[in-house]
């Protein structure tokens, strides 16, 4: 797990070929959506705030939201020899960070965000092999991809590599 | 919307800062029985992405107070520390010794509140006298974790309107026996309601 490690902020997109790492840090209701395609070792990671840009009063950066962020996503990860039909999914984050009642009937906008990233990803084709979605803590997260395994940091929930 | 504030506005917006803060530093001193500073408003206009930049960068751990404001100017409010400071706090607010609090329990997350209760009002209240609008604090929640995941949540309402944020921020600063307190705190209007509060303050031509 070497190479260097290529920082993703708030709804932003990179990919990266082995051995480079790619890295979000402090997801909270965003969610990270990682793919990539162990053929060529080619990973990328979006960091997406809102579910849909169909919704927005004004779209502006579309990196921002998971029905366009995903198609981008994919299209750097085929520049740069990926290809669509060999690519998993793995995604985190989603979460709740602050709860007022525990009966609100809405859904928050953390779990929102995880449906929409999960539908734009069925309806690209893509596979979710791991999905470590929801809770009250915020994640950072890197995907390397040398070896595809997504690790996953949080504040007193433990490090997870997947 | 955000980005083509003119400076005087953004100087209105400064001056309800710091009436919000004076009122909210007389409140905690009379609660805290401890005098604690705040500075002069920040209103800064940034990219979203940004905005972690400001607590000191998306990983850092810190604890959080948000609180909505409802009401006919709707926003966010975020009162945010270090670990240690809310822990003297809380020491301040319950009587105990310096150094007391070393665990984020559940009393010790309720005192946490209630001081984000305290100085929420009395800001919003200063701020309702001047303006003449109304702006209801909900009930506070409170998070401890990475300040990017903190943030999240205001960012995403304002991601829906735009990719800027305003920010009125008010530094704390104070201590004594054994301990210091510094914070951050946040008004954040929604884009939106700021037209509401700058015509209500007479710096925008209608």
């Amino acid at each position: 797990m070497s190479g260097n490690l290529i920082k993703v902020g708030m709804a932003d997109l990179n990919a990266a070929k082995s051995p480079a790492s790619l890295i979000t840090y402090g997801l909270g209701s965003c969610v990270g959506v990682t793919l990539y395609d162990e053929r060529v070792k080619v990973g990328g990671l979006a960091h997406i705030m809102l579910p849909d840009s169909k919704a927005a009063k004004e779209v502006g950066n579309p990196a921002k939201f998971a029905d366009t962020a995903i198609p981008i996503l994919i299209e750097k990860m085929e520049k740069l020899g990926a290809s669509k039909g060999r690519m998993v999914a793995k995604i985190a984050g989603g979460a709740q960070m602050f709860s007022f009642s525990k009966q609100d009937p809405k859904k928050s906008i953390g779990q929102r965000n995880a449906e929409a990233v999960r539908e734009k990803l069925k309806e690209e084709g893509i596979p979710i092999v791991v999905d470590e979605t929801g809770g009250n803590f915020g994640r950072t997260i890197i995907l390397h991809t040398d070896t595809g395994i997504l690790e996953i940091k949080t504040i007193g929930h433990g490090v997870k590599e997947l | 919307m955000l980005d083509n504030l003119s400076e005087k506005e953004l100087d209105a917006l400064k001056e309800i800062g710091n009436i919000g803060a004076g009122n909210a530093a007389t409140a905690l001193y009379q609660i805290l029985g401890m005098k604690i500073d705040m500075t002069v408003p920040r209103a800064s206009i940034i990219p979203l992405q940004e905005v972690p930049e400001v607590l000191g960068g998306p990983d850092v751990l810190v604890i959080g107070v948000y609180l909505r404001v409802l009401g006919d100017a709707s926003g966010s409010i975020l009162f945010v520390m270090p670990k240690d400071s809310a822990f003297y706090l809380v020491d301040l607010l319950m009587g105990k010794p310096a150094g007391d609090t070393q665990v984020l329990g559940e009393i010790e997350e309720s005192a946490l509140k209630e001081i984000g209760n305290i100085i929420s009002g009395a800001y919003l209240n200063a701020l309702s006298q001047f303006t003449n609008i109304s702006f209801i604090p909900s009930v506070p929640a409170l998070a401890f974790d990475m300040a990017g995941a903190i943030l999240d949540v205001i960012l995403a309402e304002l991601g829906q309107l735009g990719d800027y944020a305003l920010l009125v921020e008010t530094q704390f600063l104070g201590g004594g026996d054994g301990g210091s307190i510094t914070g951050q705190y946040f008004l954040i209007p929604d884009p939106d309601s700021l037209g509401t509060i700058l015509e209500a303050i007479g710096v925008k031509s209608k």
